[in-house]
């Protein structure tokens, strides 16, 4: 059941959308393309944040000072029922997108996509967002000190999203 | 934060190499990383502008509208301050449905002169409001109706089946999402008890 809706998704979506700008008589190829020439400028800004995260975590990772960090934390994440390959990810998410897109893609790598690992570390970058790093851009940019609660509350959140990733992907594997 | 935080991960791990004699393993490395690098960032090219594309059509329909009108008992309630005729219920709602959307390029933007608008009308400026805490908290909650970027991700490594994860990422960012608020709904009234006392 979850599998299937999680493969209608996509295609329903997208025919909503074309759907109705067709019929709304929208020129929709030349919207596409307008749209389309975005992503690639995307993509390509974030390329060389990506080469020198994809470095240095690789380092980290062949030094061995992942696992020496690992082993420090794993009796608390044993009492939290998360596998310590994950570890790395959970630290880096709320702090940095590219460079949990580069440890989330490490990860897959190593222990498979659609292995118990693969899966917690596709949900928990689906699932949870950079909140340091927003907090950081909302609140600076009308250049606001006092941020009252907002840290605790979204730091809370991610780790609630976390534990639910790790839990549903236990309960579907 | 980068500044401080890339520099220590590999002074520590030449560091950590030498003592552990694993400096084979670091060269390997440094030009393993770089291929990785250019494998994923060739396929995200490929998903992000079908991506960018359709969702470019999304925006010049009505569905926006119709969005809008589906979310305004939500905004109600998330929003208590904001007034529904003003440009700033606007800015926080086109913001939350990029969101939605997975358009974080034009959610950022959006958000960011939404708290412009807010902080406007702020009277104390250095504070954030209820709402304004309420927004940061949304942003920082990944509310994506597909995971586009995972979804690549696990395309270039050659997943059987990408989209497999697209429900269980729904229950999770709903249960951060519902953490979020209600924490933020509780954290304002603890501190108006406070003040009240």
């Amino acid at each position: 059941m979850i599998s299937y809706i999680s493969s209608i998704v996509m295609p329903i979506i997208i025919f909503i959308i074309i759907f109705s700008a067709f019929s709304e008589k929208k020129k929709t190829f030349d919207l596409f393309l307008k749209g389309a020439k975005e992503g690639i400028e995307i993509t390509l800004k974030i390329f060389p944040t990506l080469v020198g995260l994809f470095f240095a975590i690789s380092l980290l990772r062949n030094s061995g000072t992942i696992d020496i960090i690992i082993n420090f934390c794993e009796p608390f994440l044993v009492k939290l029922n998360i596998p310590r390959e994950i570890l790395p990810l959970a630290i880096l998410r709320p702090i940095s997108g590219s460079g949990s897109i580069a440890i989330a893609t490490e990860i897959m790598k190593n222990y498979g996509t659609d292995t118990l690992i693969g899966l917690i570390a596709s949900v928990i970058m689906g699932a949870t967002e950079t909140t340091i790093y927003t907090i950081a851009v909302y609140t600076g940019s009308v250049k606001i000190k006092n941020t009252r609660f907002v840290l605790k509350a979204a730091l809370l959140a991610d780790a609630v999203g976390m534990l639910t990733a790790v839990a549903i992907c236990r309960i579907l594997s | 934060m980068l500044n401080t935080f890339w520099p220590i991960c590999i002074v520590v791990s030449v560091i950590v190499s030498v003592l552990t004699g694993r400096l084979d393993n670091i060269n390997n490395s440094i030009f393993e990383s770089t291929g990785s690098a250019i494998e994923l960032t060739i396929t995200l090219i490929g998903t992000m502008c079908l991506w960018s594309g359709i969702m470019e059509i999304a925006v010049n329909t009505s569905l926006i509208e119709k969005i809008k009108r589906v979310l305004r008992p939500i905004m109600k309630f998330l929003f208590p301050n904001i007034n529904f005729q003003e440009k700033e219920y606007q800015e926080v709602c086109m913001n939350i449905i990029s969101n939605l959307l997975g358009l974080g390029n034009a959610a950022t933007p959006l958000g960011l002169k939404a708290m412009q608008t807010m902080q406007d009308k702020n009277s104390e400026k250095d504070k954030l409001t209820d709402s304004m805490a309420m927004l940061i908290v949304l942003n920082t909650a990944s509310l994506q109706i597909i995971p586009t970027t995972v979804i690549a991700i696990r395309t270039s490594l050659g997943s059987n089946n990408p989209t497999k994860i697209i429900v269980p990422v729904w229950i999770a960012t709903l249960s951060a999402a519902i953490t979020a608020i209600f924490a933020t709904k509780l954290f304002i009234k603890l501190e108006k008890r406070k003040k009240a006392k």
